[in-house]
């Protein structure tokens, strides 16, 4: 056991390392001059001068990686170059926001793919699972940003049930909080419960079958206990990791639905880093990402290992 | 008695017919069509700025009514759908002769050379398509251009790996194994048997992806990094339509339907071919 995660941290280091030239290559070295682009064309040579040395950029590219990474490991994600504010606190205020949005959207999706996944199995060969099956087909179907817009449609505009847009923190006014954040959350949750629907469905199909479930039923257990005791277990494994990769997708997906309810999130921050072309944001914010994808992964792995004792030994 | 029916039929139906993939393959059809007559005839001019006519409801010489610049929706539809159809093939072909020769470079190579491969492809997956296709916006101004490559090198991990896992079924079995004893070179070997096995698996992910992609364009044309206007794209077609749900909520429900009918068709046909390809999966699905 110790091996794997032994192995999996070192898999992970590497990637973090990798990733990070990467996002640094792409956003320091490809652009050109980040001095140049976040001026624009018409600013005179000396101003853009001045921001170079200003900011560092002036110095060769590998003690600039270097100083960046340094300061990624110690929290500090520098200046930005267009507001001449520290990075860093703006991140962490939105990560939250974000990281808000991502569970709430979670929870919605593990609300609607459990029991509709399970239902679909069990009943997979009757009418009502296979009109199940086909409503979780459309779901898969629709990004979330277009539910976003026909929740919008119903909800705001035509019941005036919930407000079309805008974020609050919690602490600040909770029922208003609890309002606006349905709408995006229920736009991505819904939409990851579709997918997660289906995969939900396979696994338990899955161990419908086992030799297991058999005896379970042959000692005597009824259909559903055999199933809650036993099965769902052992369907936990694939699903466990498809939800970790959907958490992945929903901090991706969150970037599209900051946008559509205006929720000062992560995603909002990085748009309009690019609209003021402002690359450190833009790289800050990137990274701050794709580690957090590596993460979960990494989390996942480590889970599914904790859930199913047969891959300890396995690896 | 319907009530006994209904499994068997359903069942009948699933097996002969495979449903999956006549719907599928009839919603892509209507894709392609739609978008093959939109070379040679749209009702309007997509991209003609009529202010006369803005925001105009359905009917009235407008199938669909008008948007806010006073297109035509239909015609923005239907050039939309060309769009989203070069997208998908640009993205899918990149991601497809990036990521099967390097899943059957690392199905026949060494194990650990295998293992390098598709541990550096899994770093891939920490930059979904979203995020690369905005990073590449960042760096070199959005354009249709850096939506396809993002979302084609997005997608290479997923073509590499079911690559490479037919490739290593095909390694090891006998006929494989002959042809090696044979004198075969591994490369050889890789060409002549385990490229003409893996083509189904190919052709079922390059279904699916094909979805994903139309999703991906989609979200980045309504981000404003995909296609630039005024070419007409479903993506946008929903940006626009936002401002005005309050006054003109079908602007977002048509291009809403047509991405959904779209990635509903691409993923149909990829389960429908996957249960053809190998029907000892239609019992389980």
């Amino acid at each position: 056991m110790w091996v794997t995660v032994l192995q999996r941290t070192a898999i992970l280091a590497a990637s973090l390392i990798i990733a990070s030239v990467v996002v640094f290559a792409v956003l320091a070295v490809l652009p050109g001059d980040p001095a140049r682009v976040a001026l624009g064309v018409n600013a005179t040579e000396e101003a853009v001068v001045r921001l170079r040395e200003q900011f560092g950029l002036d110095r060769p590219l590998v003690v600039q990686y270097a100083d960046w990474a340094g300061g990624l490991l110690r929290g500090d994600l520098g200046t930005s170059y267009v507001s001449k504010s520290p990075v860093g606190p703006q991140v962490a205020d939105r990560l939250q926001v974000t990281g808000i949005l991502v569970l709430a959207s979670m929870l919605v999706a593990l609300v609607v793919a459990l029991p509709a996944g399970v239902v679909m199995a069990v009943r997979h060969r009757r009418l009502s699972g296979l009109l199940l099956s086909a409503v979780s087909q459309v779901g898969v179907a629709v990004p979330a940003f277009l539910a976003g817009i026909l929740l919008i449609t119903v909800f705001a505009v035509r019941l005036r049930w919930l407000p079309a847009n805008g974020w609050t923190p919690p602490a600040a006014d909770p029922v208003m909080f609890l309002e606006q954040l349905t709408l995006p959350a229920l736009s991505l949750g819904l939409v990851q419960g579709a997918v997660l629907t289906r995969y939900v469905r396979s696994a338990i199909l899955d161990v419908l079958h086992e030799d297991y479930l058999r005896t379970a039923r042959a000692k005597g257990l009824t259909a559903g206990r055999a199933l809650v005791r036993h099965g769902l277990r052992n369907a936990a494994v694939p699903v466990v990791t498809v939800l970790g990769l959907q958490l992945a997708t929903l901090l991706i997906g969150a970037v599209v639905v900051e946008r559509v309810f205006v929720v000062p999130g992560l995603g909002s921050l990085l748009l309009d880093g690019v609209a003021d072309r402002d690359l450190l944001v833009v790289r800050d914010v990137v990274m701050v990402l794709v580690v957090a994808v590596l993460l979960v992964n990494f989390l996942v792995d480590l889970l599914y290992v904790a859930i199913d004792p047969r891959l300890r030994r396995a690896r | 008695m319907t009530a006994a029916l209904a499994p068997a039929v359903a069942r009948g139906w699933r097996r002969r017919r495979n449903p999956s993939l006549v719907v599928g393959a009839v919603l892509v059809a209507l894709v392609v069509l739609t978008a093959l007559v939109s070379f040679v005839w749209t009702p309007h001019d997509p991209t003609f700025v009529e202010a006369s006519v803005r925001l105009r409801g359905p009917g009235s010489g407008y199938w669909l009514g008008t948007d806010k610049f006073g297109h035509d929706v239909v015609s923005q539809l239907m050039v939309g759908a060309r769009t989203t159809l070069f997208v998908g093939v640009v993205a899918v072909s990149v991601a497809a002769v990036l990521g099967v020769p390097l899943g059957l470079l690392a199905g026949m190579a060494p194990r650990w050379t295998g293992e390098l491969v598709m541990r550096l492809l899994d770093l891939l997956l920490a930059f979904p398509a979203l995020l690369l296709a905005i990073m590449l916006g960042a760096a070199f101004g959005a354009s249709t251009l850096t939506a396809m490559v993002a979302i084609g090198i997005a997608t290479v991990p997923s073509f590499a790996r079911i690559t490479r896992s037919g490739t290593l079924q095909v390694m090891s079995t006998d006929y494989a194994l002959a042809a090696r004893a044979a004198g075969r070179r591994p490369s050889a070997v890789a060409v002549r048997h385990a490229l003409p096995n893996v083509a189904s698996l190919v052709i079922v992910q390059a279904s699916v992806s094909f979805a994903i992609a139309i999703l991906s364009e989609a979200a980045l044309s309504f981000l404003g990094f995909g296609t630039p206007p005024p070419t007409p794209s479903w993506g946008r077609m929903l940006q626009e339509s936002q401002e005005l749900l309050f006054v003109a909520p079908r602007l977002a429900l048509f291009p809403g339907i047509a991405i959904a009918l779209a990635v509903l068709g691409f993923n149909l046909l990829g389960d429908g071919l996957r249960d053809r390809f190998d029907p000892r999966l239609e019992d389980q699905r």
